[in-house]
């Protein structure tokens, strides 16, 4: 278990160029103090490698790849089997991939990555749409959002799909350890990614990211909107190990969604029926959720 | 403060002088992110009891806790806002930038 006193002092990533309140931010920095100094990163295309290695500068401390766009599963795949044919035993290997990084055009790759069963970490930050190049949206957005590639009018709602389970694919391949988490319960993240980087094999961690400039929320709000979102049950706390889902935080009620969307700019226009429709999408899948894991 | 220091960086003059690939070292900043930011947060030490709460969530990492009381990197601060919005002791204000404090 992580405490805040015995974490490091030292900064692994820091002078990046993310967006004020970045939820990303958050991320990046807690996984690399968990790690420490003996890390390797393997960052594909996308926010995480754009803010962190505008040459010359790079702001992860630890060496870190900057790869093509899909390359995240097959990069740590080459990382992993590379410290093995050197013998090297004590060193992390993790990849921050966003959500288009991993749900869409890096899935193959991370999949065959975790078939192969090679020793990483893969954490995909999730905010929820292409950000890095303008807001286009992904197999992630949810239901209802404005992006620049489903604008909402009168002849669209914006994103017509419901948010890709990454969590339940990853468990579909029996992965040593998956997660989801949220960027604004930071012990709860630190204690996956430690526990993922004790893990033999591969270990995969989904954490929710709030990106005010995608969403349009104010900067200062990041952790109080990815609180939102799990005390809506929109995204929830949750672990995989041992053939066994456990969820690590379980609202009594879930409070109502439309406080969260109605928070930010990409769920403005949401009429009271589709704030409606959203919340039974919710509900079914928590259905979902107390008749699978929680019985 | 132990935070990573700006570094002084040489641009390359010519082509000898570029890395072998697109590659550079790890751990270069060479500028501040302190222009950037338009509301600058300003701690209040006597009210702060020290739960750390803007020190492990800031997405730029600036809070600095060594001394025993906080310290901002502000080369680094962005001024986002999320410290004093998270602070349950309300001991950090944001103030706007550009103006003189004692
Ligand atoms: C094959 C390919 N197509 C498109 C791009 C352009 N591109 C770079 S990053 C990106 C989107 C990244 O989205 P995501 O993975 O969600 O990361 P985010 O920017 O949101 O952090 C795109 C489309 C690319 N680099 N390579
Ligand atoms: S666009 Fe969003 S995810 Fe990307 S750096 Fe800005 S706040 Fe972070
Ligand atoms: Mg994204």
């Amino acid at each position: 278990m992580i405490k805040m006193k015995d974490l490091t002092d030292k900064e692994y990533l820091y002078g990046h160029k993310a967006c004020p309140g970045c939820g990303m931010g958050i991320v990046g920095r807690l996984a690399t103090k968990v790690l420490g100094e003996k890390t390797i990163i393997a960052l594909p295309a996308s926010c995480m490698s754009t803010v962190t290695t505008q040459y010359p500068q790079m702001n992860y401390s630890v060496p870190s790849m900057t790869m093509a766009f899909p390359g995240t599963g097959a990069v740590l795949s080459g990382m992993s089997a590379g410290l093995k044919s050197l013998g090297v035993k004590d060193v992390n290997v993790i990849g921050f991939a966003g959500d288009g990084g991993t749900a869409d055009i890096g899935i193959q790759a991370l999949s065959g990555a975790v078939e192969r069963g090679d020793d990483f970490i893969y954490v995909c930050y999730d905010n929820e749409a292409y950000m890095n190049t303008g807001i286009q949206r992904s197999g992630m957005t949810p239901y209802g959002a404005t992006t620049t590639t489903t604008p909402s009018g009168t002849a669209s709602i914006g994103e017509k799909h419901f948010k890709k389970n990454m969590f339940e694919i990853m468990i579909a391949h029996r992965i040593p350890y998956a997660a989801t988490a949220c960027s604004s319960y930071t012990t709860d993240f630190m204690n996956k990614i430690e526990k993922a980087k004790n893990i033999k094999g591969p270990a995969y961690i989904h954490v929710m990211a709030p990106c005010p400039t995608g969403w349009g929320f104010p900067s200062e709000l990041t952790v109080e909107i990815g609180k939102m979102i799990v005390e809506c049950g929109l995204w929830y706390l949750a672990e995989y190990e041992n053939g066994k889902v456990k969820m690590n935080l379980v609202p009594k009620t879930l409070k109502p969604v439309k406080d969260y969307l109605m928070a930010q700019k990409r769920f403005k226009h949401l009429k009271d029926e589709d704030i409606k429709a959203i919340e039974e999408h919710r509900d079914s899948e928590w259905e979902l959720i107390r008749e699978n894991w929680m019985k | 403060m132990s935070k990573p220091q700006i570094v002084k960086y040489k641009m390359p003059e010519s082509q000898k002088d570029m890395p072998l690939g697109p590659s550079s070292e790890a751990g270069v900043i060479i500028e501040p992110n302190a222009g950037w930011r338009v509301m600058k947060p300003i701690i209040d030490n006597s009210k702060c009891v020290m739960c750390l709460k803007c020190w492990i969530l800031c997405p730029d990492g600036v809070i600095d806790r060594e001394k025993g009381t906080l310290e901002i990197d502000y080369n680094f601060c962005k001024g986002c806002g999320i410290c004093s919005y998270e602070c349950p002791q309300k001991a950090i204000t944001m103030v706007k930038e550009g103006k003189q404090y004692d």
